[in-house]
């Protein structure tokens, strides 16, 4: 497992094409892990009949409104937890939250 | 009885049923799919219902080593109450507290428990419904009638994949002498969404 619930981490900017499993407002932003949710079969791989195998880990990962929209209504204490694959995210900076 | 008329079953004219109606022809002839398979499946969905979601629900508001069991492992929580959650994907519930309201959305697709609460509800599905849950996720609320109050975080849940939310909110005030099917009835689908509360 790459990561550890509290690392930093930031998702990638790739324009990969297809099936993709990423919230395009995602894309680019800086968050951490909040835990580790589980290992599933690649859906972006399973989405064209491959088998999706290895198994990769899925993880629920927190951002901060703010980060998310420069124009967010609501307190800065509110976030969002996406469910994201590893091969979506790289370490980010910063150290563990 | 005159101006009032039902439409078929598969007679249906709008295009997309039209194309459904191609599709499922095409998956008979090719053996893909049976009909007693397609039908198999459709009376699957329809025992599923929000009213599953409210016993959970109700149960946990009674029983504290329920709601732990429900928050750590909820298939094994709907088990319990005799509800099959049985589906390939995950199911997590997630806890309102008087510090954190949950709200769920599927901003990819329209992920929703439906083994465990059926069909989505149409809004569930809609582009405005999926793109502002996450953007501005109380004025939502608003528009649903709720307002979070002064001092509690709102935590919106983006499924993309894997895995099905449902939100335990918090048991009302004032229920304190209510039986379980009671609490029950309190439990609105909107409130397992979290776009509201029950009251």
């Amino acid at each position: 497992m790459t990561f550890e619930p509290g690392d930093r981490v930031k998702v990638l900017l790739s324009e990969k094409p297809g099936h993709v499993r990423i919230p395009g407002y995602l894309k680019g932003k800086a968050g951490w892990i909040e835990s580790l949710i589980g290992e599933f079969p690649n859906p972006e791989e399973l989405a064209y009949g491959h088998s999706g195998l290895p198994v990769r880990p899925l993880y629920k990962v927190g951002f901060r409104q703010a980060d998310l929209w420069d124009d967010y209504e609501g307190p800065a204490e509110d976030y969002l937890y996406a469910d994201v694959y590893e091969h979506w995210l790289e370490p980010g900076e910063g150290g563990p939250t | 009885m005159s101006g009032h008329q039902h439409e078929e079953a598969g007679k249906t004219t709008s295009p997309y049923a039209a194309r459904i109606r191609a599709i499922e022809a095409l998956l008979f002839e090719k053996g893909v799919l049976t009909e007693p398979e397609v039908q198999d499946s459709i009376s699957y969905m329809e025992t599923r219902s929000p009213s599953n979601g409210a016993k959970l629900v109700a149960r946990a508001w009674m029983d504290e080593g329920f709601e732990e069991l429900l928050l750590s492992d909820a298939k094994a929580a709907a088990l319990q109450l005799g509800i099959d959650p049985e589906h390939p994907a995950e199911f997590i519930v997630v806890k309102n507290t008087t510090g954190v309201h949950n709200l769920i959305v599927c901003t990819l697709c329209s992920c929703y428990p439906r083994a465990i609460l059926g069909r989505p509800p149409d809004w569930y599905k809609s582009f405005e419904y999926r793109s502002r849950a996450v953007r501005e996720p109380r004025a939502v609320m608003r528009e649903f009638g709720f307002e979070p109050p002064e001092g509690v975080e709102v935590l919106v849940h983006d499924s993309t994949a894997d895995v099905r939310y449902m939100v335990l909110p918090m048991r009302p005030p004032g229920t304190e002498d209510m039986g379980e099917d009671e609490l029950a009835h309190l439990v609105t689908r909107d409130s397992l969404v979290g776009v509201n509360v029950p009251s």
